[in-house]
């Protein structure tokens, strides 16, 4: 038996592809028409069952995805649009801006490290000088109580002298410095035969962390740290050992 | 045979339809149709792993249908990642995505040696008249009845032009004219031959339900 209706018609039906006039007209054929009925019941049954089949034979042992590909494809798929903003234009200008912020940050550091070997420089020639002159200190005395008020009015700031009497260091006496424009003070402690500096000054060289932890370095033979507290820095420079400065310095920062 | 139930199909077969009740007049004899009116295709928009992340799944199951191998569908799905990444740009954006993706693995695989294996002329057998519609035999009923392996084994012994038209609108849902964006066919070539692949479905299966012992 044969039917007017379009094959293709059915099939339209069968897939949703109708518009609502056609949809209407089909199905009120299909009302009259019990052979039409019957076979788009087949054509759906037969849609449903193939979608349901065509499913289950890629999640098939044989065919189930490999995580391993699963994670390389959405490794791939993720990475090269994370910025989609990133054109090459758009990275070539990063790059740039890296690189300038690289010399920038670079030559900082170099122009830090030289005005820094400056400073330690001043501050090795000031002891040395002391050491060679036959007045080193301006105020001579061992008592910290004779030696921190002769700087009343001599500083704009004022500092702790920590207690010497059980150290193994002897304070010998203090005069007034300029350090880089600035006036400062010098503490002179002897420990057995040598002679220690510690440089006490306002000023904050921009090449010195502030506020940061002690720093020990060796310069021209002679030991040095430095660190800053309350806006003070602080150096000890001395030719005895790293250790030795270093235990001096800890007498000091006690004393804060 | 009775008069069909005036109760339409899709709620008898728990099938996915909207809802349309037939209010108009009866219907002349010979319909007059302007299929694919109702289309469900959409426009995507977005960057490239928004659209391309969720469709990998359903994208690597066609591969494996084309090629019937696990490893050559992987590598097929990667091939064709890759040129839709490099040619996304001449993507339009707000177009669809779906049917766009699609021809590109559907072309990758069709220049692959399986493809060109493959591949047939097939513009006399579109151009074909269709045969009119005729009543359901009782080997149609039987279809409900059968299991996936034998429709996935009458699937497989379809000729690839056959085979990819059925699971893109089955399987994958797409419309007539998304299957036609994909296919680079126009939309009257994806009737005719769907009609066709689903009759050579049918006879297929009628030959598998013969075969069986009863």
């Amino acid at each position: 038996m044969t039917c007017a209706l379009d094959p293709i018609q059915l099939q339209a039906y069968v897939d949703e592809s109708l518009s609502p006039q056609e949809l209407a007209a089909v199905e009120t054929h299909m009302r009259e028409c019990a052979p039409c009925a019957a076979e788009a019941l087949a054509k759906l049954q037969l849609k449903r069952n193939t979608r349901a089949a065509a499913a289950d034979f890629a999640s098939s042992p044989e065919f189930r995805m490999r995580p391993e590909f699963r994670n390389r494809m959405q490794k791939q798929l993720v990475q090269p649009t994370r910025r989609p903003w990133m054109t090459a234009r758009v990275q070539w200008a990063s790059a740039l801006i890296m690189a300038l912020v690289l010399i920038v940050a670079s030559t900082t550091v170099v122009l830090h490290r030289t005005e820094r070997k400056h400073a330690i420089a001043e501050l090795l020639d000031l002891h040395v000088a002391t050491m060679a002159s036959p007045n080193p200190v301006d105020v001579i005395s061992t008592d910290r109580h004779t030696v921190k008020p002769w700087f009343q009015g001599k500083l704009p700031f004022t500092f702790n002298l920590p207690e010497f009497e059980n150290s193994r260091y002897k304070l010998l006496g203090g005069k007034l410095i300029y350090f880089e424009h600035n006036p400062g003070a010098q503490l002179v402690l002897g420990l057995n035969k040598h002679q220690i500096s510690v440089f006490i000054v306002q000023a904050q060289p921009p090449q010195f962390p502030s506020d940061a932890g002690p720093t020990s370095n060796t310069e021209q033979g002679f030991s040095v740290e430095t660190w800053s507290h309350a806006g003070l820095r602080f150096f000890v420079i001395g030719d005895t050992s790293p250790a030795d400065i270093h235990a001096l310095g800890d007498l000091f920062r006690a004393a804060m | 045979m009775p008069a069909f139930s005036a109760q339409p199909l899709s709620s008898q077969t728990g099938f996915r339809r909207t809802s349309h009740k037939p209010q108009a007049p009866a219907p002349p004899t010979s319909l007059r149709y302007t299929v694919g009116a109702v289309d469900k295709t959409h426009s995507d928009s977005g960057t490239f792993e928004d659209l391309a992340i969720p469709r990998f799944a359903s994208l690597y199951r066609f591969a494996c249908w084309l090629t019937q191998d696990r490893t050559a569908a992987e590598d097929l799905v990667q091939e064709t990642f890759m040129k839709a990444l490099k040619g996304f740009a001449s993507f339009q954006q707000g177009t669809n995505f779906h049917a766009w993706i699609y021809r590109i693995l559907r072309n990758t695989f069709l220049t692959s040696k399986a493809g060109l294996r493959a591949h047939v002329s097939l513009d006399a057998e579109d151009a074909a008249p269709l045969e009119p519609l005729t009543a359901a035999t009782p080997e149609t009923n039987l279809l409900a009845r059968l299991d996936s392996e034998t429709i996935q084994n009458a699937l497989m012994e379809l000729p690839l032009h056959l085979r990819e038209v059925i699971l893109l609108c089955d399987l994958e849902e797409m419309s007539y004219r998304e299957i036609a964006t994909a296919m680079g066919i126009p939309i009257g070539t994806v009737m005719s031959r769907l009609a066709r692949a689903r009759k050579a479905m049918r006879s297929l299966l009628a030959e598998k339900i013969q075969g069986e012992p009863r």
